[in-house]
């Protein structure tokens, strides 16, 4: 536990600045805002596709292979339709004169 | 080649709080999520052509990861153009539970590799990592399973379910997933096949901790299950040492969380009370009886009567308006009021729909100007100076017993005081519950009168009727 907390401290600190961030930035959000809003963070937390290409870039087995394709073709689902959907929301909030 | 990949990983980790900055004003909310778009695709890239290994070799598959991100974005993106506005809820909700299958993926596969190398006996490395590995693989599998059951219900695919004592097999289940997660990661359970057991109880999980939440309270859910997803995204940062996975995944973590309970407030619950507690289950009994009396009828000309020479007309929009896909004969309906000299508003409570917002997201569709969508606390002063409410499908946001009556379940919600208004019309199929399942005792008063029948087709009828008269 401690040996955890030694070699990943810069890590640590990280996580709780951007807690503290991410409770900063959403705090004072219209309601009109809410869905939109957690639909463009659902699309941010598609950033996971990272993680799906490392391990698809450095797999060898067929099996690695195949799990790794399928996990960037839904990353990517998740990124893509994320932000498209988060878009046609906002597309609309146009202000009329 | 390092330094610039680090350097456009930070590039894209400011996007991302720029972004989600952006995202809570109106005004950039478009252009913020843009600047987010435009961040994940440089760290995509960045990753595919500079990424190197401890060994500093490249990545390889190349062109398996360029057919995948092809696939995905295609299917992505023409899921996302063509879902129908009143389906949003659920679309985020299966976009969601991508992600949290993605993060699980992950770490099976680096499961792979770390019983490969641990093979030779125990090694550091592995419980460094196992920890993490484990939380990306539950935390992700139950937000996977989880997201697809909301996305279900909310398609009308999967119903409520739930067996007795159901709070208990999932509470065994949680404790089964946590202690076997503590015993393979101290290297207790020694067997290679526990993972796989973890999994499975994961996924097992997920399906059960919502099958037995009720419909209306979806939205928690699904908010809930995206902050999951992105401390599963999280995870993959340790593993990787990658600070732009690590920022994106606790942003999304936190902020979702603080969404959640802003959601769950707006309702007056508390989350516990929404996941353990049954809403449409257990109300029932209380349902109050002294709601009980005579509905009164209201013509389409007489309806169009009043509302046209009223002074001040508020529109309460709920679900039924977006099931019934009523939002563009809606802002038609407001049209040819202003145009008789009305005014017309529309009182949006915040979890009236399916989602917070799901109100603002469909009248905006039809062009109604955002500045005429007016939030609970700033309408309600005003409806005792309003002469026509109309309400369009909703329900347990306008019962006056989540004022009144203790026992109900709805007791404490605050609510839309439509009652105070001079005259008010519910639009409404029939005279069956809200989602909370109770009735509703703003129907039997005297100043209230019944339109029943489809939301489009009434308000069509009422813009004709209006027309010509």
């Amino acid at each position: 536990m401690l040996e955890f907390i030694h070699n990943h401290i810069q890590l640590i600190y990280l996580v709780i600045l951007m807690i503290f961030v991410g409770i900063e930035l959403i705090s004072h959000v219209p309601s009109v805002l809410h869905t939109p809003l957690m639909s463009g963070a659902n699309a941010i937390h598609g950033v996971v596709i990272i993680g799906a290409i490392i391990v698809m870039g450095q797999a060898e087995e067929t099996l690695h292979m195949i799990l790794g394709f399928v996990a960037v073709v839904l990353g990517t689902l998740n990124v893509v339709g994320g932000f498209v959907v988060t878009d046609r929301m906002l597309e609309m909030f146009k202000k009329k004169k | 080649m390092a330094h610039i990949l680090q350097l456009l990983y930070l590039i894209a980790a400011v996007t991302f709080m720029l972004g989600l900055k952006m995202l809570s004003k109106p005004d950039t909310a478009r252009r913020g999520n843009l600047i987010a778009a435009v961040g994940m695709t440089i760290a995509i890239f960045a990753t595919i052509f500079i990424y190197r290994d401890a060994n500093g070799n490249h990545l390889k598959n190349l062109l398996f990861i360029f057919a995948a991100l092809i696939i995905g974005s295609i299917i992505g993106y023409v899921m996302a153009k063509k879902v129908q506005m009143t389906a949003m809820p659920q679309m985020v909700s299966f976009f969601n539970g991508m992600g949290g299958a993605c993060a699980a993926i992950i770490s099976v596969i680096e499961f792979g590799h770390l019983s490969h190398l641990n093979s030779g006996g125990h090694s550091e490395a592995f419980t460094d990592k196992i920890f993490i590995i484990l939380a990306g693989l539950i935390i992700g599998s139950v937000s996977f399973t989880g997201s697809m059951v909301a996305y279900g219900k909310l398609e009308g695919k999967i119903n409520d379910f739930h067996v007795k004592g159901q709070q208990f097999i999932n509470i065994g289940l949680l404790l089964a997933i946590l202690i076997s997660s503590i015993l393979f990661g101290v290297e207790f359970l020694q067997g290679m096949e526990w993972f796989y057991v973890i999994l499975v109880l994961s996924v097992l999980y997920g399906l059960l901790f919502v099958f037995p939440i009720g419909g209306a309270d979806m939205p928690v859910v699904i908010s809930l299950l995206n902050s999951f997803t992105g401390i599963a995204a999280a995870c993959g940062g340790f593993l990787y040492d990658n600070y732009v996975m690590l920022i994106g995944g606790i942003l999304v973590g936190s902020a979702g969380t603080i969404l959640t309970v802003a959601m769950c407030k707006a309702m007056n619950r508390s989350l516990t009370n929404v996941l353990v507690g049954n809403f449409g289950g257990g109300a029932t009994s209380s349902a109050s009886a002294g709601a009980q009396g005579s509905t009164k009828e209201i013509t389409l000309s007489d309806a169009s009567v009043l509302m046209k020479y009223a002074k001040k007309v508020v529109i309460v929009p709920g679900y039924g308006l977006a099931v019934a896909q009523a939002q563009h004969v809606c802002h038609e309906l407001e049209t040819i009021l202003e145009e008789e000299g009305v005014q017309v508003k529309y009182a949006i409570h915040p979890v009236a729909g399916r989602m917070p917002g799901h109100m603002n997201v469909l009248l905006a569709e039809s062009n109604v100007s955002y500045d005429k969508l007016v939030e609970m606390d700033d309408i309600n002063p005003e409806f005792n100076t309003t002469d026509v409410v109309l309400v369009v499908g909703a329900n347990d946001v306008v019962n006056p017993a989540a004022k009144t009556d203790p026992n109900s379940p709805i007791y404490g919600m605050p609510i839309l005081e439509v009652e105070n208004a001079k005259n008010i019309i519910i639009l409404k199929r029939s005279m069956k519950a809200g989602y909370a399942g109770i009735d509703n005792d703003l129907f039997y008063r005297p100043k209230t009168f019944m339109l029943f029948g489809d939301a489009k087709d009434s308000l069509t009828k009422l813009v004709t009727e209006i027309k010509n008269s």
